[in-house]
């Protein structure tokens, strides 16, 4: 099952590679963001040091949407599901593969993210263990669900206007966790960020398991 | 020969609407069969169902003794299909393209080299992009996978599209050798009344269902070469 896995996020990877859609288009958009955020809120740094934990996570969660659309784009554009799901592959290996391959790119897109906020916004880290954590399990619950809803939008037909619908809602108490514990992380809320921790870790270990379970049926259906 | 594709009054809807509404028919290995039809008369839909890419909503089916009901997911593998559609990544070149397949698939880089040299894939064209390469020089590469899988039924969707005379010979010589070897191949397409085997059949399809089902080959029709 993880050799096929494997295979499906080489492949992703190397369309990425190809093709750079990410790089050369959702990566200037991710920034582009984060710096008309800071004309939205004027050049008040006080004010975006305090916004910046919420700003990234938005940010990050409006990029996470171009790249899920892509990597759906990349199966349905020419057919190519078809031919995955008569390869042998198995669903759950698809899935875990999908999700595995959009996990990258999106760590890729936060650091990047993460530097033009440090920088732009003048903020001081306290606590990297923290942001990293909560960093590689937000990413897990978006890319996981992010990879299942992809594919429930694209059967409906309407992707490019359901997807936000449906994904946006369902990653909200991640969000919510993430941006408190980015928060502690930065210094800018007293509470406690390693124990929002423990909710994104139910959070990203339950989508993952609901996409893992689900997405071979909706795939038949869709 | 074994039977290797038996429907039997199966009913299959897209969305709504019933694409196939009752196909009885019967196949054995090693058969060239022509599926003729005119346009949304269920042609693609029986492949994607012989396929065990749609469900049925009624009646009964198996194909190479798989439950078209229950045991759609383990005839996958034994199934190669082109559709209208290549099923290629656009942003990666001919070799990687085959290379990837030929990892899910199972098949070694022998193989590749084969496929790809017997549909004139080698040498430029191997680093092309496909997004980059002709409708023609697609379904060659679409052809050269359904080689690398070897599949023990092909199902064609007009599988001429887009070929020149070159090509629509390679396609021929390709089938003829297939089915030499005990390959079953299904073929719909208007393009065609013979691919040059004598005990071919064509079946008709209309409005969801076969029609026609003649019992004598169809001796002296046009041969696409």
């Amino acid at each position: 099952m993880f050799r096929d896995a494997w295979l499906v996020t080489k492949k992703d990877l190397l369309i990425e590679i190809r093709s750079r859609i990410v790089i050369n288009q959702i990566a200037p958009y991710t920034l582009l963001i984060l710096v008309l955020f800071g004309f939205a809120l004027d050049a008040d740094t006080e004010t975006l040091r305090d916004t910046g934990p919420g700003l990234f996570w938005v940010s990050t969660l409006l990029v996470a949407i171009l790249a899920i659309q892509r990597s759906v784009d990349i199966e349905t554009s020419d057919s190519a599901i078809d031919r995955l799901m008569l390869s042998g592959i198995s669903p759950t290996s698809i899935y875990i593969g999908k999700t595995i391959g959009l996990y990258i790119q999106l760590i890729i897109l936060e650091v990047m993210l993460f530097i033009v906020m440090v920088v732009l916004f003048d903020m001081s880290v306290e606590s990297y263990p923290l942001i990293i954590a909560s960093a590689i399990l937000t990413t897990l619950a978006i890319s996981s669900s992010g990879t299942l809803y992809g594919v429930i939008a694209s059967g409906l037909g309407v992707r490019e206007t359901l997807l936000p619908v449906l994904f946006l809602p369902v990653l909200a108490p991640a969000i919510i966790g993430a941006t408190r514990a980015f928060g502690d992380a930065f210094g800018r809320v007293s509470s406690d960020g390693w124990a929002w921790l423990g909710l994104l870790s139910v959070i990203a270990i339950v989508y993952t398991l609901v996409g893992m379970l689900t997405y071979g049926n909706i795939l038949e259906d869709t | 020969m074994s039977t290797v594709i038996n429907l039997d009054q199966s009913i299959v809807f897209l969305g709504q609407f019933p694409a196939l509404t009752g196909v009885t028919m019967s196949i054995d290995q090693g058969e060239i069969v022509l599926i003729k039809g005119p346009n949304g008369a269920g042609k693609s839909t029986l492949l994607h169902l012989c396929a065990g890419l749609l469900p049925m909503r009624s009646g009964t089916g198996t194909v190479l003794n798989f439950d078209l009901q229950r045991q759609r997911m383990e005839l996958r593998p034994h199934i190669g299909l082109l559709g209208h559609r290549t099923g290629l990544y656009p942003d990666l070149t001919v070799k990687e393209n085959m290379k990837f397949w030929a990892s899910a698939y199972g098949s070694n880089d022998n193989e590749i080299d084969k496929a790809m040299a017997f549909f004139g894939l080698s040498g430029r064209l191997e680093s092309v992009r496909s997004q980059n390469l002709s409708e023609g020089q697609r379904r060659r590469t679409a052809f050269a996978l359904l080689l690398i899988k070897r599949p023990s039924i092909w199902l064609l969707d007009e599988p001429y599209a887009g070929l020149d005379d070159n090509g629509r010979e390679l396609v021929n010589s390709c089938i003829l050798q297939a089915v030499e070897a005990g390959t079953t191949v299904l073929i719909a397409s208007h393009q065609i009344n013979n691919i040059g085997k004598s005990d071919q059949r064509t079946l008709q399809v209309k409005g969801g269902r076969i029609t026609i089902e003649p019992e004598e080959p169809s001796k002296g029709d046009d041969h696409v070469s």
